[in-house]
């Protein structure tokens, strides 16, 4: 199929392509960008006067909860509501039931997400068997299979001889982690950022240095093995300020943020609003500005939706007993694209969080719209206002924080490998 | 989503009672003068007045409690209501049936006010929440969040010895951490104006940024007592130690316990309180507790006449509602 997409203003932050033009798909990649190849003629064409055309939206941690927890959302659900975000590129991280710690799971996962064909699903792979943090997974033989990195999912490798190991044997293999920063014992029954807000609610709080006492073991472990290492979704200023210098010292580091803590706050909780527990825990205004502040210098290069779905009753108790999580791969682009609007970035850079960046971070072949890549595409309408609510949502999990808010940026339509996966005419 | 004080109705006045924080001083005043009306009527040889006579109040006790639960109860039958006492033992609700089935089930048997008791903080806001909007919620104490009745019964224990709230300094020693009686007394005091509030205690017993609350942190007791109208003990539970927050009972004591001598640094008036139960010779020796500064005792029974206070004017409050409305 020929696919000519015009009149559109094309970003691509990769080639630092901004500008009004056209761009031709053909066999599922991209020809051209600008001046179609001779004797190009396009089955269809797709008219994108007023919209963005940029590459699909990578996402580095988003939960399907299948296999394991079909209740909350299948890959097939959640793939869908994937590309209604203009997501074509999801890590899964491994925390799957059972375990993404073999490449039987890791091929289950890609074949339901092939099968359902909304977006590409890619295994994250267990660090340790069943996340229990005793000994190292097969990681090799995972990567083989699909998985594009490794890691315990929230269970922190508390035993550091094991977490050492595990780096030594990620670097010499050139494999990546991507690893949560939480202390388990600072962290234990917390689930809300210690500080006035947890104070005054009688909450049990998680302190500011859960994240960064182990961003420095981490840090320091990295320092020694040379191991490539994710960290992310990161919740304080502090620990932005630590993997700057890092990356200042050479260290292989990246990170990430989750568009939920970028536009959220511990103030959010403060009528004990169970959508707002979120793991990391929402913190204070001054991390929110941190965070931004990362993003902006670079030190955090991508932005991730951290997608948990759940079912209705898993939100309804009092706060402590809820679960945490947010469901965001619909309001991942929208919230995002809230930092141009609030004259925090500019669109290419933030259109390069969501794409490039995280894609270069783990080696995964995405991101780009340079002709010969795989013409996974996103275009949206910059000025289209929209609510999340449960009718304007796809997901299962309805369990978002900002449900009600009237957002601004939608997408028209999300191809995969030049198959058009999502269409909304607005 | 919409922000406003679920405590308070269309009208400004008192819906539920879920936490003293964010009420007017007038509103909480208004709590202290009918509860005054209240005292006597436990002295009648018939301690009835059919006040709420037709209207069930069930007594949701997901937390062992026997004085909180037994003044409630004893409120709701002075005020001549039909009184259910229902006491969940946690595990029962973790067997399948979730707390919002529970709620329905006791809407269907017609209840007009709930008192709920839980361990977790935020769960009579989250009852409140979901339950139909003729039900009436108050909290009897949720997690370390708050406990809005025992706090006001505590400031009438206050009022009827000190009379002004403004010149007053007012210590409150022990686990602030761990305690909703402390968060709700702390709120209930700087609106009703006091001079200044105190909270005495080691670190590892205070939560972070508590002076946010206004209110101003010494570690030492002697220091902290000095000049205080008014001293608050909280019952130290004994599942601290395990915790690494303090290293024994006796080192507890030795710092924060209140003994006739360290009494002595308050001013020669000054009032000892206590939530109770008491735990003898960790916060508080027995001198003290038995001694004649200590309204420990007397706190126990206006307990009883400020619930019959909330009681009737949220009642009150949901009567004057309907006959509006129709």
């Amino acid at each position: 199929m020929k696919l000519r997409i015009h009149s559109g203003r094309i970003v691509d932050p990769a080639s630092s392509i901004d500008k009004i033009t056209e761009l031709c798909i053909e066999n599922g990649r991209i020809v051209s960008v600008g001046e179609p190849p001779q004797e190009f003629v396009p089955e269809r064409e797709i008219d994108a006067s007023g919209l963005v055309v940029c590459p699909g939206l990578v996402d580095l941690q988003a939960r399907m909860c299948e296999p394991g927890q079909e209740h909350k959302g299948t890959i097939k659900s959640e793939t869908a509501a994937a590309a209604a975000g203009g997501i074509t590129t999801l890590c899964c991280p491994p925390d799957t039931d059972p375990v993404t710690d073999t490449p039987a799971v890791a091929n289950l996962i890609q074949e339901l997400a092939q099968l359902a064909g909304n977006a590409q699903v890619l295994p994250i792979g267990a660090v340790t068997p069943g996340l229990c943090g005793e000994q190292i997974c097969e990681m090799v033989i995972l990567s083989q299979a699909g998985c594009v990195a490794f890691s315990n999912a929230e269970r922190s490798i508390i035993n550091t001889e094991v977490l050492r190991r595990a780096m030594e044997y990620a670097a010499s293999h050139e494999l990546t982690l991507l690893l949560r920063p939480q202390d388990p014992w600072l962290a234990a029954n917390g689930c809300a950022h210690e500080g006035a807000v947890s104070t005054r609610l009688g909450l049990p709080g998680i302190p500011e240095f859960a994240e960064t006492m182990e961003v420095t073991r981490l840090l320091t472990l990295v320092e020694q093995t040379g191991a490539r290492l994710h960290l992310g979704p990161l919740s304080t200023a502090r620990a932005v300020k630590m993997i700057g210098r890092a990356q200042f010292d050479g260290l292989p580091i990246s990170a990430s943020v989750t568009a939920h803590h970028l536009h959220l706050s511990e103030i959010d909780i403060s009528d004990f609003n169970s959508q707002c527990y979120l793991h990391p825990p929402l913190r204070t205004q001054r991390d929110q500005e941190g965070l931004r502040r990362g993003l902006v210098r670079g030190v955090i290069g991508a932005i991730c939706s951290d997608h948990q779905p759940h079912d209705i009753d898993a939100k309804l108790a009092p706060f402590g007993e809820t679960e945490p999580g947010a469901s965001g791969l619909e309001t991942l682009l929208p919230l995002s694209l809230r930092l141009v609007e609030q004259g925090v970035m500019e669109l290419p850079e933030v259109i390069a969080a969501l794409s490039w960046h995280p894609a270069k971070m783990l080696g995964i072949p995405a991101g780009t719209l340079s002709p010969g890549a795989t013409a996974n595409i996103c275009i949206f309408d910059p000025e289209h206002y929209w609510t999340a609510s449960p009718e304007t949502l796809i997901s299962h999990g309805l369990n978002s924080p900002v449900m009600g808010w009237e957002l601004k940026g939608r997408v028209t339509h999300t191809l995969l490998a030049g198959r058009l996966v999502h269409e909304n005419n607005l | 989503m919409k922000q406003y004080n679920i405590q308070i109705d269309e009208n400004g006045k008192l819906r539920h009672f879920l936490t003293t924080e964010g009420l007017k001083r007038q509103l909480l005043v208004d709590i202290l003068d009918h509860a005054e009306n209240f005292t006597s009527v436990g002295n009648r040889s018939v301690k009835k007045i059919p006040l709420l006579r037709g209207n069930t109040i069930a007594n949701l006790f997901f937390e062992p409690s026997t004085r909180t639960r037994t003044t409630f109860e004893l409120a709701a039958k002075r005020l001549s209501a039909d009184v259910l006492n229902i006491n969940i033992n946690t595990s029962a609700t973790t067997k399948g049936e979730s707390l919002l089935d529970m709620l329905r089930n006791l809407e269907a048997m017609h209840c007009d006010m709930f008192v709920v008791r839980h361990s977790q903080s935020g769960a009579a806001h989250f009852i409140a929440r979901h339950v139909a909007p003729h039900i009436r919620v108050i909290n009897a104490g949720d997690g370390s969040h708050a406990h809005p009745t025992q706090a006001m019964l505590d400031m009438f224990t206050i009022r009827r010895h000190k009379k002004e709230f403004a010149d007053l300094r007012v210590a409150i020693v022990g686990d602030i951490l761990h305690s909703r009686v402390a968060r709700s007394q702390i709120h209930a005091l700087t609106t009703l104006g006091v001079h200044e509030v105190r909270v005495i205690g080691p670190e590892t017993l205070l939560p972070r940024e508590v002076q946010n609350l206004g209110v101003h942190i010494y570690h030492d007791l002697h220091a902290g007592l000095a000049n205080v109208d008014v001293i608050i003990m909280l019952r130290l539970q004994r599942e601290r130690m395990t915790g690494a927050l303090i290293p024994s009972e006796r080192e507890y004591f030795e710092l924060y316990g209140l003994t006739p001598e360290k009494l002595a640094f308050a001013k020669p008036d000054a009032i000892v309180m206590h939530p109770g139960p008491i735990n003898r010779g960790v916060e508080i020796s027995s001198e003290v507790a038995d001694g004649p500064h200590s309204v420990i005792l007397e706190q126990v029974s206006n307990g009883i006449a400020i619930r019959m206070a909330v009681m009737s004017i949220i009642m009150g409050n949901r009567f004057g509602n309907d006959e509006e409305r129709e």
